[in-house]
Order: structure tokens, then C-alpha cells, then sequence
């Protein structure tokens, strides 16, 4: 049992008519995805890498029996295909486009919640558990089974990290990037319980950037219902205080929300904070053979 | 992010019936004098510099006036300002009026909620930064169903207000949430909202809109901000681009890679000056031009930094090795590059031969890019 994604994924790919959509659908089929739809309104009756394309994601569901969305549909009509979608029974959406307003995340977040669906994204590389199934961009080279579990912010920080992984002869469960846009339909303090309760995640990474409270949300969490070995690191350390959201954005945040009160936070929660990402393998290595004894 | 001048926000504020002072803009000491001489804008008058930085009435960037004589000298006193890095260009001149307690009212994205915010808070025409917490209100706001009623009747009471001006408030926020909606801002701000009479005043506007949203609002492309010359030609290009203090450029793909490359670099006594991400990008062309934006910046010696997941490692090299050749000799720089992933190898062999020192490994790769900035101005 994988987080969320798993050999019965059956995948419709929104704009798949596009470059990225295209590209993608080869590489997640080469992964052993099963993607069995893409939509591109006025496209019906096509192929896209031999994958059946529809007008409609209600008549790919219906045609194909698909249960998961992979979104590249540019930002404009990134909102009407996160809808429609979970209008058509879709439950998971993972939203690869980039740019999509925060205010149509506000839209997209409670309905798809108020139906019972997921978002994954906007702005994220998508979700990978090896050997099962993958839905978004994560190069499939980084991948091999195994039982560590990442979650991420971040894009490429993330490839490089389930990399590194590999590297110390290690492999993953699942991989989630959860997207670094200040309204995510999934965070840490979200994706934390899917992993508590996988039986082939033995240790987690956690992988945060500097802005917002998620990371200081998620040690809270940690710290109370989460009971396998964290490695966490924080990018942004040096980075210069940034353009921020003005004074309004500062209050909410007062008192958090710099690489200071993250590692401090996961570090009171019991997480080993590494300083680098070249830190990561071997203190996720020692983790994991902790949890195994 | 854009963000709005004083005088733009209450354009917007206007349109979405929150009240304010009669005012006019002026861009000259002499536009400043007739306006007051028309009878456009009554005396006495505030003379405001039209900047984005806070502080303004402390810093000399804000005067009354009693006459035309008056506005004349306050006008080209602030207009010859250079406040806090920013030139002085434009002035909002407005009717000074008798005012009670000033108020704090905002709404902005509580991103850890995943909802609109509404902050109020009865100490007003101070930064809100210094207020202390206990004085601070807030409140979500669910898009479903909007602002409600006894959310604006709540927000009264916490702000001490009733009869009048408790309608009067009730309006403003309503008018506040439709142009934090249809505007796509990420802040709605007034401080201070005075009280004047029965009613409340929106004395100062900040307004600031998302740059996502930018699909939605063609008026505001041609506002102003705070970007340099370079960050804007990048903009055009879509690529990530941001000017810093240091003297080491760095080139990578994906923010957090970028920031992580950022970090390394400043713990091996590096200072990393321009940072530029290439996104997601699989695109030669993309390279190059990123390339030559970054030798207009002129950085002391370059790090690049690249893994190679969907992107081919040889294509990066190739797209830097064209690069390079464009940029004049005598504006060249030492280049360090670290190069992981697809077709690493080849991409590595192909920056070797260009006289590039090229590795796999993040942590030698950043000490070598810190030891060739050095002693370079």
C-alpha cells in the first residue's frame, strides 16, 4: 500500500494535447502509470501516445473509468479543469500548472474538499511511488522502491533529494511535491497522517523552503501524532528577507515563518534538520536503520 | 507583485465606493498651487509623496498646508525628495480633515488557513507591526459564503463602533472584500480609516496585486514597481531573476535548487549577488539568453548549478557553451558549473572542453566558484 497513488490509479491527463502534457504522458506511461484519458476540449476522437483524447473529463471518466487527474492546462482555465473534474468523480487532482491565481485556489480548495476530491499542487512536480504508479513530472531516472517516504515543497530540490536517496542504496515509498504556492490543496500537516499510517514508509523526509508557517504547522504535528524518524531540510537560509506580502502578511506570520524558527521548530519536534541537501542521504540512511531495529 | 502607489489604490478604492478625502494628483509644484487655486482641492491640505515605503509622515515625505503659497513650498520640497532609495515624481494632494481615532482595517490571504483574513484594530495611523498582539483582531473569511453580516457587526464592535459609523464601517468592509475579490489583491489595506463626524474616511490606500492574476487585469501592466531594469527584461522572458548584494552570479534550475545553491555557496564565505532560475525549463535557447542576461549583470564568476531530471545535462551545456561564445572577451568571467543527472557525463565533457570547470559533486563545485570570485571586483 502506497500514499494515494497505487497500480489501480487510472489516470486522465488535462491538457495533454500541449507540449508538457504530451511529454508527460510518455514519460509516466514509461514509469507504468496507467493513464487512460486526455482531455482537450475540441480534441475528441484523437490519440496523444496512444492514449484516447476527450472533449470532456466527464466523458473520459465515463469511457475509461478514470479516478485521477494530471492537470497541465495553462493557468487561465486552470480553476474550470480543477472543477470539472472533480465534478466528474475525480478524486485526486494533481495540478502541474504553474501561475494559477491564489484566488482561484480559494475557490478550488473547499469545493474539491466540500466533494470529497484532493488537490495536489498548483505548481508542483506531482506524486511517485516506484514501481506503482506516477502522476505529474518527477523524472522517473531518480526513483527505486524502497521504504522512505518525501514530501517536499520544493521542484527540482526535490529530484535531486529522492536522487540522493537512491544514491546511499536506499529507495522510496512514495514521493509527494506538494508545490511551493502560497495556497497548496495539500500540505505537510496533510500528507503527514497518509504516511504515519503506510506500512511500507519506515521514515520520512521533509523537505521545506523559507515563507509561510507549514513547516512550523507541520512540527507541531510531528510532535504530537507522528512517530517515524524525520530528516528535514530548509532551503533559503541565506536568502535575504524577501519581497513580502507587506505589513498585512507579516502580522499573520509574526514570529515565524524564517529559516531560523522552521529548524528550530522541527528540531524541538524531534527531526534531525540537515544543513545542506547532500546531508540528507546519510542522515535519512541512519533513520531508517533506527526505525528498523 | 504589483504594487499600487497611494493614489492608484484609492482609483481603486473609488471604484469600489470606500470613502475618501477630495484629493488630486500633482507631478509639479506648480500643478500642486493651481490645484489648490481652482478650488479643486480645499484648504488646508496634506501634501503626500506618492512612494511605496511606510514611514512617510516621519520622514518628512507628508506636510500641510494653510495656502497656495504653502502647497508651492511643501510640493517642491517633497518633490526633490529621495525617500528611502525611491524619487520623489508624484504627490497626492488632498482636503485635511477634522478627524477622531484612526482605525486599522485589511484584508489579505492567511495562507496556513487557506482563507481571505480580515485584521482590525481600534490603534490605526501607527505601523501595524508595532501594535501588540492582544489589540490585533482577525478574522477568516470563507469565499463561501463571502463576508457576512455578523462578521461586519462583529468587526464593529471589536473597532468600538456603533450607531453611524458602525454602518458606515459595515460599508467599507463590504466595498474592501469586493475589491479584494475582483481586483485579485493579496492585500486590501487602510490605515489610517478615520473617524470623521458620523462617518468613516479612508485617509491612506495600500493595495497590492497578484502578478498570477495578471491574465485577469491588463490595467495594471503599466504600473511601476520596484524591479530593476534587468529583473524586468527578465520578467519579459520568464525567467526568475533577483538582484542581491554579492558578486557571485548563480544560475539554476527550480527555486528551491536554487535557494539550497544559495545557502552552500554563502557557507563556503561566498556572496552570491545575482540569482536567476531557470524554472523547468528543457530549452537550449532558454539557457543561452538567461546566460547573456546574467553577463549584463556582471557578476565576478559564475555558478551554475543544474540537475538534470527531464532536462539533458548535454543540452544545458551546449545552450552555455553558445552562450559564452557571445559574450565580448573583455566582459567574460570565470565559470564553475555543477552538473547532475541525465546525460551528466556528456554535458560535463562538452563544458570541460570549453575551458569550463565542470563536476558532479554540489559541495566542491560551490567551494571552486567562491575561490574564483575572489580578489575579482
Amino acid at each position: 500500500m502506497s500514499v494515494l497513488v497505487d497500480r489501480d490509479t487510472r489516470v486522465v491527463v488535462q491538457g495533454i494535447t500541449g507540449h508538457q502534457g504530451t511529454v508527460h504522458t510518455r514519460q509516466m506511461r514509461q514509469f507504468g502509470t496507467q493513464v487512460v484519458a486526455g482531455v482537450t476540449p475540441g480534441k475528441s476522437g484523437g490519440e496523444v501516445e496512444g492514449v484516447p483524447v476527450f472533449d470532456t473529463v466527464r466523458d473520459a471518466v465515463e469511457k475509461t473509468q478514470a479516478n485521477t487527474t494530471c492537470v497541465f492546462v495553462p493557468a487561465p482555465y486552470a480553476k474550470d479543469a480543477v472543477l470539472e473534474a472533480v465534478d466528474a468523480g475525480i478524486r485526486l487532482c494533481v495540478v502541474v500548472t504553474e501561475h494559477v491565481p491564489f484566488h482561484d485556489m480559494l475557490v478550488m480548495y473547499p469545493y474539491a474538499r466540500s466533494k470529497g476530491a484532493r488537490i495536489i499542487g498548483p505548481n508542483c512536480p506531482g506524486i511517485g511511488a516506484p514501481a506503482k504508479s506516477k502522476v505529474g513530472i518527477i523524472p522517473n531516472v531518480v526513483f527505486q522502491p524502497g521504504r522512505i517516504g518525501v514530501i517536499s515543497r520544493s521542484g527540482t530540490l526535490t529530484y535531486e533529494i529522492v536522487n540522493g536517496i537512491k544514491e546511499v542504496g536506499l529507495g522510496q515509498s512514495t514521493c509527494i511535491g506538494l508545490g511551493g504556492d502560497p495556497v497548496v490543496g495539500t500540505t505537510f500537516v496533510d500528507a503527514l497522517p497518509l504516511f504515519e499510517s503506510d506500512p511500507e514508509t519506515d521514515a520520512l523526509v521533509l523537505v521545506g523552503e523559507i515563507g509561510g508557517t507549514a513547516e512550523e504547522d507541520a512540527a507541531d504535528h510531528i510532535r504530537h501524532h507522528f512517530s517515524k524518524p524525520v530528516v528535514a531540510y530548509i532551503a533559503g537560509r541565506s536568502a535575504p528577507p524577501g519581497k513580502r506580502m507587506g505589513h498585512a502578511g507579516a502580522i499573520i506570520t509574526r514570529g515565524k515563518g524564517t529559516a531560523q524558527t522552521k529548524v528550530a521548530a522541527l528540531e524541538a519536534a524531534g527531526a534531525r534538520v540537515a544543513r545542506f541537501p547532500y546531508e540528507i542521504p546519510g542522515l535519512i540512511a541512519e533513520a531508517a536503520r533506527g526505525a528498523r531495529r | 507583485m504589483v504594487k499600487l502607489a497611494e493614489w492608484q489604490g484609492k482609483v481603486v478604492f473609488r471604484k469600489y465606493g470606500v470613502p475618501l478625502p477630495r484629493g488630486e494628483v500633482a507631478r509639479s509644484p506648480a500643478e500642486a498651487e493651481s490645484l489648490v487655486r481652482s478650488g479643486k482641492v480645499p484648504l488646508p491640505c496634506v501634501v503626500k509623496a506618492q512612494v511605496l515605503a511606510g514611514g512617510r509622515g516621519k520622514g518628512g515625505a507628508v506636510r500641510f498646508a494653510n495656502s497656495p503659497e504653502e502647497v508651492r513650498e511643501a510640493a517642491s520640497a517633497i518633490l526633490g525628495l529621495e525617500f528611502k532609495g525611491e524619487k520623489v515624481r508624484e504627490l497626492l494632494l488632498e482636503e485635511k480633515l477634522p478627524i477622531g481615532r484612526e482605525l486599522y482595517v485589511a484584508m489579505t490571504l492567511d495562507r496556513a488557513q487557506r482563507l481571505p483574513i480580515l485584521i482590525t484594530s481600534a490603534q490605526g495611523g501607527v505601523e501595524i507591526e508595532s501594535v501588540p498582539d492582544a489589540q490585533i483582531d482577525r478574522q477568516p473569511i470563507d469565499p463561501f459564503p463571502g463576508l457576512t453580516g455578523y462578521e461586519k457587526r462583529r468587526a464593529a464592535k471589536v473597532l468600538g463602533l456603533s450607531g453611524g459609523q458602525a454602518r458606515s464601517l459595515e460599508r467599507v468592509l463590504d466595498s474592501l472584500w469586493n475589491a479584494f475579490q475582483r481586483e485579485d489583491a493579496e492585500l486590501v489595506e487602510i490605515n489610517p480609516l478615520a473617524i470623521v463626524g458620523d462617518a468613516l474616511t479612508a485617509l491612506d490606500a495600500k493595495v497590492i496585486i497578484e502578478d498570477d492574476a495578471a491574465f485577469r487585469h491588463p490595467e495594471y501592466a503599466e504600473v511601476r514597481d520596484d524591479r530593476t531594469e534587468l529583473e524586468e527584461i527578465a520578467r519579459e522572458k520568464e525567467i526568475a531573476f533577483v538582484q542581491l548584494d554579492g558578486n557571485i552570479g548563480v544560475i539554476a534550475n527550480g527555486a528551491g535548487l536554487t535557494m539550497a545553491t544559495l545557502d552552500v555557496l554563502t557557507e563556503f564565505g561566498g556572496r552570491p549577488g545575482v540569482f536567476l532560475d531557470l524554472g523547468g525549463t528543457d530549452d537550449p535557447k532558454k539557457v543561452t539568453e538567461a546566460f547573456l542576461l546574467m553577463a549584463r549583470a556582471k557578476p565576478s564568476a559564475v555558478f551554475l548549478n543544474i540537475f538534470g531530471g527531464i532536462t539533458r545535462c548535454d543540452t544545458v551545456a551546449k545552450g552555455l557553451v553558445e552562450a559564452m561564445g557571445q559574450v565580448p572577451p573583455a566582459e567574460r568571467f570565470p565559470l564553475v558549473a555543477r552538473i547532475r543527472g541525465n546525460n551528466e557525463a556528456e554535458g560535463i565533457e562538452i563544458l570541460r572542453a570549453a575551458g569550463v570547470t565542470a563536476v558532479p559533486d554540489l559541495r566542491s563545485s560551490a567551494q571552486a566558484a567562491v575561490e574564483a570570485a575572489r580578489g575579482r571586483p
